[in-house]
């Protein structure tokens, strides 16, 4: 069950620069930790994190294993005009998700 | 001679069983003990991790399970007004049981009873959200126990237990959380051992746990055989750490290291 | 009546515990761990072979975190994030992880500001190195040690 946290102001003003917190729920298996037994425990982690901004692509994070669980990126965007905000994650083992937030610009 | 030889046992048997209490004032929260980084962690509801399973509980609370196809919201309502303080007052006597219960003991009577669905597994992901969700509803308010006739019992137990030496290592809980707190063990501070922020993201798990875990985590590294989830030691214990703890602030879901 | 353990005697029972706790009972596989020509080939492969001159970003990491699982990290640029002048892209290594990549960040000019901040794992009291990829094509590091008492990456035992 993926759940994520998105903190983007409700609205802004043209041309304010906003920050945007997101935080998503993931183990991010390293794949350099064994069981017990010495097995290693195979990497799991998300390996891109997209933000577009009505379409377009604002900004992007590729994570390696060093990101830590339940990863947290903070970053900043123009508020150019009013619309919507999509985040997606996508990782190993086909992980994929996606929150979106609508921001109103005057 | 023989009256200072009886005064002297008496002092001994008041030191063993109350040495070195944390006196009321000096108490402080394991938050205080940490880095500016991890409290900065925990106080941003964005940034703290523990927060995810909030979220998560918040749904929980409002989906409709069991045979009866009934939700926690159908008779608890809005968590937000009704959950107030209930976390601050756990563990808590339970009739049915003669005994106190955990939160999480308490969620699965009403599971297993009201909403005819099977109990959920200490530590599972849907226990942990819905106790995380509880718990958040009692942050800032002080911890109050209710302690009487009927818990009285257990909480001697659970005093019992703190003060007493276990496992390899011949350990007491006391002996490090209050004769110790505030001294570097391993490299890391001893904290008091206050639970006011469970359950809570250890930065150690990479994950959400309770008390249960943290204490089970504690025996092992004494090396004492881990009482389990659920255990009526471990109810004890609990119970005697929150009385403890009493009045001081709820902070749940804490970040700790 | 012994009202506090003596100090010998606690130091004693502490060794014991940090030996007990120091993954003393469980396999030990130490994970292979890089080291500075390590990072600096991983440099090389994400940012070219162009000269990288120290300045113009700040690494934020604290002094010293008590858990390597999730260390705050911020980087920020000096950069007005025009069309013409603007940060491409920060990426972030480290000397001794098990692998030397942490994360790569791509900004432009939307971003309005060159401020980036995420939690990563350190498996070691370590240097970390942050480079920032401007518009013009040049690059800029900064270099922050950081003391880990107890380190990421490791096995879990308990």
């Amino acid at each position: 069950m993926a759940s994520a946290l998105i903190n983007v102001p409700a609205r802004a003003k043209r041309g304010e620069v906003i920050e945007i917190k997101t935080l998503i729920s993931h183990t991010m298996e390293t794949g350099f930790r064994r069981t017990q037994l010495g097995a290693v425990i195979p990497r799991d982690i998300i390996r891109r994190f997209v933000c577009t901004y009505n379409g377009t692509e604002v900004f992007r994070a590729d994570l390696h294993p060093a990101i830590s669980a339940n990863p947290f990126i903070v970053f900043s965007t123009v508020a150019i005009e009013s619309g919507t905000l999509v985040f997606s994650w996508t990782g190993d083992n086909g992980f994929s998700a996606t929150e979106s937030a609508k921001i109103s610009v005057e | 001679m023989r009256r200072l030889g009886a005064v002297m046992s008496a002092l001994t048997v008041a030191a063993v069983a109350f040495a070195g209490e944390i006196p009321t004032s000096e108490r402080r929260s394991g938050y205080d003990f940490m880095s500016r980084e991890t409290r900065a962690m925990q106080d941003d509801d964005t940034a703290n991790p523990g927060m995810l399973w909030v979220l998560e509980g918040a749904t929980l609370w409002s989906r409709k399970i069991g045979a009866a196809g009934r939700a926690c919201a159908e008779c608890h309502g809005d968590a937000r007004t009704t959950m107030k303080g209930v976390a601050a007052r756990h563990p808590s006597f339970d009739a049915a049981r003669g005994r106190p219960v955990s939160l999480e003991q308490r969620i699965n009577t009403c599971r297993v009873d009201r909403q005819q669905a099977p109990s959920l597994a200490y530590e599972s992901r849907e226990l942990l959200a819905l106790t995380a969700y509880v718990a958040r509803q009692s942050r800032g308010l002080p911890i109050d126990v209710a302690i009487d006739a009927r818990t009285q019992p257990f909480l001697d137990a659970g005093r019992a237990t703190f003060h007493r030496r276990q496992g390899q290592l011949n350990l007491a809980c006391a002996q490090c959380h209050d004769a110790n707190w505030g001294r570097q063990l391993a490299g890391n501070v001893i904290p008091q051992a206050h639970p006011t922020g469970y359950p809570l993201y250890r930065l150690e798990w990479q994950g959400l746990g309770s008390l249960q875990r943290r204490l089970r985590n504690c025996l092992v590294g004494i090396r004492a055989e881990p009482y389990d989830y659920g255990a009526p030691e471990m109810v004890d214990l609990e119970l005697y750490l929150m009385w403890r703890a009493r009045g001081m602030t709820m902070d749940a879901p804490a970040v700790r290291p | 009546m012994e009202r506090r353990t003596s100090r010998r005697d606690f130091l004693k029972t502490a060794g014991g515990i940090a030996a007990g706790l120091g993954l003393g009972a469980v396999i030990t596989v130490e994970p292979a761990r890089a080291t500075p020509a390590e990072m600096a080939e991983a440099i090389r492969k994400v940012v070219g072979s162009a000269r990288v001159t120290p300045g113009k970003v700040t690494l934020d990491l604290p002094p010293l975190i008590e858990n390597g699982n999730a260390v705050p990290l911020t980087v920020t640029v000096e950069s007005p994030m025009t069309e013409a002048q603007h940060v491409r892209a920060v990426h972030v290594f480290t000397e001794k992880n098990p692998q030397p990549n942490v994360v790569s960040f791509h900004l432009g000019p939307r971003a309005g500001r060159a401020r980036v901040a995420t939690r990563i794992r350190l498996a070691d009291s370590q240097n970390v190195v942050a480079i920032c990829e401007l518009s013009d094509g040049s690059l800029w590091s900064d270099t922050a040690g950081i003391v880990v008492t107890l380190a990421a990456c490791l096995e879990d035992g308990i």
